[in-house]
């Protein structure tokens, strides 16, 4: 049996009706549960319903309906116990320009019910390589290191599931290396990770499993690799040593196209099928005198699966 | 209880009055000057007493609540809307806190730096004019009670404002013409009918009157009035508040 520590059931979001502008739903009925420990990603374009998911869980948007529970505590009539478990890294950088990173990260602490603990801020600090900026104020810190505070901020409370609401957004590099280590290092001290991305890379490196949401809708939810697996698609590319103007009848049956102006014969074949057809279309091509010079195979990405799933780029 | 939550929020707006300490405690040290110097010297000497008081001490109550008035709203609405402003409400939001305990934190700050500014009028005041307190325990009680009040107001206006300019609406364009015309610097007693009637239908005329009876033990309405209409208002604005948390109106979305 699954470890469930966080269970969204039923959850939609209507927006009223506003002068002209109609009622929004912003999420239809929308049930997940997110296992103990894992690093979920939940992909979806700009305006999926990503951020009002994850805002309904921690409480600064009120649901239309549904249900949310945390390690069976009602966010409602258990808000306490529940949001003392819950840490947010928002997406904007919201923070108190005018603050040291010290002050800022203590209050935070505080203000989830928790007494001072210097010994462990510091070394929250140390962790995201920020200690020996703990002085500094943050309007004088970089947009990475505000990112840094901000998720320092959402774990001084010691929280048992971490929110990233787009944590790549505005990001180097770098930084987001560092930042996706972190991530797994989290995890590996038990902490459960939820994180919003558009980035197709951000899940497809980090996540365990992968939720697709669009226009307010999750669309599927899955482990990645099984995902891949499941709606993954290889492909074999053929670089002709003459182009061809049509397809041979004689390859009907292998469905394939040509690319680059009859230069590259494709053949898509799925990559869980027990035969993939490539030895037996090899065959026919050589039986119908069709030479190649060079091949390549490739696999289908996350933001192809996304792209037939949502039918457009996330 | 969050106690420590309440406390966080409570040292940081503390902190933040720390950050504007002397501009906090200096603007009503020479506001304070100019108004005697304008009313107690220039003005005052024209008019001895009033209701038996010198006129110098006769304002002081008043010149103490307009303060108070002013800096509370200023002090609890700038708490809670520079979150909303910045974007940092989202912590508060999201935060263990029951809505009593966030207005603790925040209207229990707005309440210590206006009590402060308060006093340091009172001290200021000292300076121009000899200054018997005939209640100082009610007075202090009052001035709290007073600053509370106020402070609730400012942080229903604070979670109201879309604007920095709506934040500026209500106690320019009402409280102030409703401190001034509410006896803060005459006698109600000397208005003429109707406008004495009329007058009694502004509250702050009960505030001022309440806290100027801890000073002189004699006003110009029932003592019992002007606590119940203070006690009303801080009621009044303590239900407002409820029932903006509860329905997260201009919080959540």
């Amino acid at each position: 049996m699954t470890d469930t520590i966080l269970s969204i059931a039923g959850v939609s979001k209507t927006y009223a009706a506003r002068g002209k502008a109609p009622a929004v739903t912003a999420l239809h009925a929308v049930d997940l549960d997110i296992r103990r420990g894992e690093i979920f990603a939940l992909l979806g374009p700009n305006g999926a319903g990503k951020t009002t998911l994850i805002s309904i869980v921690c409480g600064i948007v009120v649901p239309s309906t549904g249900a949310i529970t945390i390690d069976g505590i009602d966010t409602q009539t258990g808000y306490r116990q529940a949001r003392r478990r819950i840490g947010l890294v928002p997406q904007e950088l919201a923070t108190d320009a005018f603050e040291s990173v010290l002050a800022t990260v203590s209050f935070s602490r505080r203000l989830f019910g928790r007494a001072a603990n210097a010994a462990y801020i510091e070394q929250l600090l140390r962790d995201l390589a920020l200690w020996d900026k703990r002085n500094a104020k943050i309007m004088e810190l970089s947009g990475g290191m505000k990112r840094r505070v901000l998720i320092a901020k959402a774990l001084a409370h010691e929280p048992d599931i971490l929110f990233l609401d787009e944590p790549s957004a505005g990001v180097d590099v770098a930084l987001r290396r560092d930042m996706w280590n972190m991530v797994r290092g989290l995890r590996e001290r038990g902490v459960t990770i939820i994180l919003t991305t558009h980035y197709i890379e951000e899940a497809e490196e980090m996540a365990d499993r992968v939720g697709v949401i669009a226009k307010g809708k999750l669309l599927l939810v899955d482990d990645k690799t099984a995902l891949m697996k499941k709606l993954g698609k290889r492909q074999l590319d053929l670089t002709l040593v003459e182009p061809l103007a049509a397809i041979p009848p004689e390859l009907a049956d292998w469905h394939p196209s040509l690319e680059h102006d009859g230069h590259t014969l494709r053949y898509v074949f799925d990559a869980t099928g027990e035969r993939t057809g490539i030895p037996s279309f090899l065959n026919r091509l050589s039986e119908c005198g069709i030479a190649f010079k060079d091949l390549e195979t490739s696999k289908s990405s996350l933001e192809d699966i996304f792209v037939d799933l949502v039918g457009e780029r996330p | 209880m969050n106690l420590h939550g309440i406390w966080a929020i409570y040292r940081f707006e503390m902190a933040r009055f720390g950050r504007t300490i002397w501009t906090s405690l200096l603007v009503p040290v020479i506001t304070t000057s100019l108004y005697f110097i304008v009313f107690g010297s220039a003005i005052g000497s024209q008019m001895q007493q009033v209701s038996g008081i010198p006129y110098g001490a006769f304002i002081v109550p008043g010149l103490m609540l307009l303060a108070i008035f002013s800096e509370s709203i200023l002090n609890a609405s700038l708490g809670i809307y520079m979150p909303k402003f910045t974007g940092t409400i989202y912590e508060i939001l999201s935060a263990p806190l029951s809505p009593l305990e966030t207005v603790l934190g925040y209207v229990g700050a707005a309440t210590t730096k206006s009590v402060l500014i308060g006093l340091v009028i009172f001290a200021t005041a000292h300076l121009f004019v000899d200054l018997p307190v005939a209640h100082p325990l009610l007075a202090f009680g009052f001035l709290v009670l007073v600053a509370a009040s106020f402070c609730l107001f400012g942080f229903t206006i604070g979670i109201w404002a879309k604007g920095f300019e709506q934040l500026q609406v209500i106690p320019l364009l009402v409280v102030t013409p409703l401190t001034f015309l509410g006896g803060a610097f005459y006698s109600v007693t000397i208005l003429p009918e109707p406008w004495r009637t009329i007058t009694l239908f502004n509250p702050v005329v009960y505030l001022i009157n309440g806290f100027r009876w801890t000073f002189f033990g004699t006003s110009d309405v029932a003592v019992g009035i002007s606590l119940t209409v203070t006690i009303a208002f801080l009621l009044a604005c303590l239900a407002a508040i409820t029932l903006i948390f509860r329905t997260g109106w201009r919080l959540k979305s």
